[in-house]
């Protein structure tokens, strides 16, 4: 369906080729994900089938690339619209009308498909994707996972032969993420569509692959193959590989289901093993403390009588579905939203009415979009002005910032940072007024597994130096790596608070991996079990 | 649909029915409503007149309006005018007025002008007929922007340019795309203010302001760039072939008639020009549209349930219409009505006719369909969790 011969892409101004010498066949009504580190080029790879690299982009493609035998050096993006469909990774910059019904439509009007036709095709999609209650609705108002299905549903009512997405679940909660996998499955498997995915979050849809494109490194050749093959060798893997991989299972399992079949043994090896008891946090004062807080935005009651209490050195992990208040938590507390009733004391102090300058010394926020907190136009400019802003000595920021990113020299313009350096130097001026508080919103939202597990090593340090961290995330893995407490939020209001094991163990959608595999046991990581393996055999 | 009652024999062809994609009512009716209001309001000066278009409107809103995003205008466009109403007000109290008046309420200092701006007056004495004639004044632009408020409240703007002939519907997307892009970057602007505030920075001031505005436009910059390479990915100008004499004929044709438009309507309005005025513009038209017509052949475009325009739509712009046409009528045969006198000052009377007729555009607050209660708040709240 897709043939690639010889392609190389290079941009103009970058030393080394984007993507160089891919030559494979994707074949017709297969999934196929496509995995590897950041900046390997796996997005250029997906812009060069539906042509935007490089008619859109710029930048040299030599070789050829031919979907359903039409060449996309002769074939413009526009022309191709009627076989490839494509839904990039932020579905609002993808929409061009405001309401459902006509986003659906709106490509087959481009085509110029007969009104007749328009019609059914929308019904029929508005069924498939489950979108037929929000048929009338502004795309705005719509949830993360409703709006990710508007964007693919939007390239399916041309009927395209081929679906490209580029992280299409890794903005989503776990149960968003399971209804867009749904929608992909059901097109592979009824339709016979070809789905081209790239996506970070391998745990969630490796299971659902039925080839895998690695893309090893920079440079490297890429490899096609099985999934549970590609996955032996792969530098990026979820969870229940490496457990795999730990255990000798072969093949690879790369679903829950498959590893749990075979894990009987393990557990038998396992059983009577506790994971190493994490220190709990030091009996101290509480950094924070909400009582009863409740929180109205508009006519939205966004916190119910919330109450939780951090400590120092304590790692908490909020979770919830999308919009059950936990951006909002975050929020109240370095001060954005002031309480509608209840109290929030950080450090002793209401932080909706202590002025920012002060609040910088007693709690730093790394919004979800790290990017925002960056104006300057270098990396030194801006470590200046966080100590400025922080009234540290000179230099405080900069040494920060070489900890947590060796390599960067004073001059890079931010924007030039990949998303982990830039979560970095975020992290880094933020922690310049040394907070003894530290909340993220969604940290690992397009990191790769390196990236991921370099955040997980600063944070463990911050922590283990006695500052508190909360988390807001949607990422399992994450939670189960760091958090010693997790908290569930739905609808506003607190439903679970407890040591990360007991309450993740039992949730069907916030339990890891390894738990769901090792269950009743209460392990959590690969990392646990490692080390209790290494116990067991000497 | 859910607000759908239970049938009753006999009245069920009265009552409006709930509104859905398939009945909505053509938003080009509700623009010709409110223009045929506001045509109303700038024939009258009297603000008893005024304040029952401005309820009219109001009423109308009330009772039709949605909770989509644009419907939330309306209050936006009542502050507008009451700030003209303001300003209207205070550039009377300032700049003084032609109108000479006998009661004098206060005495600004006056402030000697050069000879060179001989003409105008900076302070000065301020008369209550200066002050009323300034409130009538304002009013009536303040009904204008109302009634236009109450269009933009009530017609989906998306779906006003989608009724647009095909040649011009590149400009329509580029309006609609405009329009999708300004609440874009005002919650830009929130969420970078909230970053500053997170590095303890306040929020006001110029400096803040400067600082902000880079990374705004080039979040603005970047997300166009997205959209447009989702817009091409998505068949976005697709063309049709076209011989080239079709095509000389569409650039003839349009630009003569828009050249035969503004022939025709200079004519029309220069006082000698009435007689052959009206034909050049009807010419003009027919040739535009025709090239517009043609234009339109380029496009391989086809349309997606486009609104109908049914009874209700012409019983709609048919009410706007009426109050227009009434209030001229009305103007011609007894135009003190309509202007109250300011010299010397009299209490405005009710002309009884003439509010009646406006009461002839609360029509479409029973005849169009109803939208839906407002939908329960989206199952997770709008983004931001």
């Amino acid at each position: 369906m897709i043939r690639f011969e010889n392609v190389s892409v290079r941009y103009e101004g970058a030393g080394a080729p984007a993507l160089q010498d891919v030559d494979l066949t994707v074949p017709e009504g297969e999934l196929v994900l496509l995995v590897g580190p950041s900046g390997v080029g796996k997005s250029t790879l997906l812009g060069t089938v539906s042509g935007l690299v490089p008619h859109f982009t710029g930048g040299v493609l030599s070789g050829r690339v031919s979907v359903d035998g039409r060449d996309t050096r002769t074939h413009k993006p526009r022309e191709l619209a009627d076989v490839v469909g494509t839904v990039g990774q932020d579905p609002l910059s993808h929409f061009v009308t405001d309401t459902v019904e006509d986003e659906l439509a709106y490509g087959m009007e481009s085509l110029g498909v007969a009104p007749d036709v328009m019609r059914r095709r929308v019904e029929e999609t508005l069924d498939l994707l489950g979108l037929a209650d929000l048929r009338d609705r502004p795309i705005a108002t719509l949830s993360g996972g409703q709006q990710q299905r508007v964007a693919i549903g939007s390239v399916l009512t041309p009927h395209p032969r081929v679906l490209v997405l580029d992280e299409p679940t890794s903005a989503l909660d776990p149960a968003a993420a399971e209804e867009v996998l749904a929608v992909l499955q059901r097109l592979v498997h009824d339709l016979g569509t070809t789905v081209l995915m790239a996506e970070h979050r391998l745990e969630r849809v490796v299971q659902y692959a039925d080839q895998v494109l690695l893309l090893p490194g920079p440079g490297l050749a890429p490899v096609l193959g099985e999934p549970a093959e590609v996955m032996a060798l792969s530098p990026v893997h979820p969870p229940v590989v490496g457990l795999g991989r730990l255990a000798g299972w072969s093949p690879l399992p790369l679903s829950v289901r498959d590893a749990r079949r075979r894990a009987s043994a393990l557990r038998a090896e396992l059983a009577g093993r506790t994971p190493a008891a994490v220190a709990p946090p030091p009996a101290a004062p509480a950094v924070a403390e909400t009582d009863a807080l409740s929180l109205r935005r508009g006519r939205i009651e966004a916190l119910r009588r919330v109450s939780l209490t951090v400590r120092p050195g304590e790692t908490v992990a909020l979770m919830g579905r999308n919009g059950a208040g936990k951006s909002t938590l975050l929020n109240a507390l370095v001060g954005l939203h002031a309480p509608s009733s209840g109290r929030v004391l950080v450090g002793g102090k209401a932080p909706s009415r202590t002025p920012p300058r002060e609040m910088v010394r007693r709690v730093g926020l790394i919004p979800q979009e790290p990017r925002d907190l960056l104006y300057a136009d270098t990396v030194a400019a801006e470590c200046a002005a966080a100590d400025h802003d922080a009234g540290a000595a000179p230099g405080t920021c900069r040494a920060l910032v070489s900890a947590l990113l060796p390599d960067v020299p004073d001059e890079t313009h931010p924007r030039d940072l990949s998303e982990g350096q830039r979560l970095a130097l975020a992290l880094a001026l933020v922690l310049t007024g040394r907070p003894p508080l530290l909340l993220l919103d969604e940290p690992t939202r397009g990191l790769d597994y390196a990236a991921k597990s370099r955040l997980i090593g600063i944070l463990r340090d911050l922590a283990a130096d006695g500052t508190a961290l909360v988390l807001a995330t949607h990422d399992v893995e994450l939670a189960a790596e760091l958090a010693h407490r997790v908290v569930i939020l739905a609808d506003g209001e607190v439903v679970a608070d407890g040591p990360t094991a007991d309450v993740v163990v039992s949730s069907p959608s916030f339990a890891p991996q390894v738990s769901k595999v090792l269950a009743p046991q209460q392990w959590l990581t690969v990392a646990q079990v490692r080390k209790a393996l290494e116990d067991v055999r000497p | 649909m859910s607000g759908r009652g239970p049938k009753l024999p006999g009245a069920f062809m009265l009552r409006a029915p709930a509104a859905g994609r398939s009945n909505a009512l053509h938003a080009g009716a509700w623009w010709l409503w409110a223009l045929g209001l506001a045509t109303a309001a700038s024939r009258t000066t009297n603000p008893l007149l005024l304040g029952l278009l401005v309820g009219v409107a109001g009423y109308v809103v009330a009772a039709r309006r949605t909770d989509a995003p644009w419907a939330r205008s309306y209050g936006a466009f009542v502050k507008l005018g009451l700030m003209v109403l303001v300003i209207r007000l205070v550039f009377s109290v300032f700049l003084g007025s032609p109108i000479p008046g006998q009661h004098v309420l206060f005495t600004l200092p006056e402030v000697p002008l050069p000879d060179w701006a001989k003409g105008v007056r900076l302070g000065g004495r301020v008369t209550a007929e200066q002050l009323v004639f300034a409130l009538y004044d304002g009013l009536k632009l303040a009904t204008l922007l109302i009634c236009v408020g109450a269009a933009n409240a009530l017609a989906n703007p998306a779906r006003l340019l989608k009724s647009l002939p095909g040649a011009l519907y590149e400009a329509g997307v580029a309006v609609v795309v405009a329009m999708t892009f300004a609440p874009n970057m005002v919650s830009d602007v929130v969420r970078l203010r909230t970053a500053r505030r997170l590095r303890g920075r306040p929020t006001g001031g110029v400096r803040a302001l400067l600082q902000i505005g880079l990374p705004v436009l080039e979040g603005a910059l970047e997300r166009s760039v997205a959209l447009a390479a989702s817009m091409d990915a998505r068949g976005y100008g697709r063309t049709a072939r076209v011989p080239p004499a079709v095509r000389h004929v569409t650039t003839a044709l349009t630009l003569g008639g828009l050249l035969g438009v503004c022939a025709g309507t200079y004519g029309l309005l220069a006082a000698e020009g009435a007689g052959y005025g009206l034909w050049v513009l009807l010419i003009g038209l027919a040739a535009a549209m025709g090239g517009l017509r043609l234009g339109g052949l380029r496009s391989v475009r086809t349309r997606y349930r486009p609104d109908r325009w049914g009874a209700r739509a012409w019983l709609v712009a048919g009410s706007g219409a009426a109050v227009a046409g009434l209030m001229i009528w009305a103007a011609s045969r007894d135009p003190a009505a309509l202007h109250p006198g300011v010299l010397p000052l009299v209490v405005p009377e009710f002309p009884v006719w003439p509010a009646l007729s406006v009461l002839i555009g609360l029509l479409p607050a029973f005849v169009a369909p109803v939208p839906a209660p407002p939908s329960a708040p989206p199952s997770s709240s709008p983004q931001g969790t």
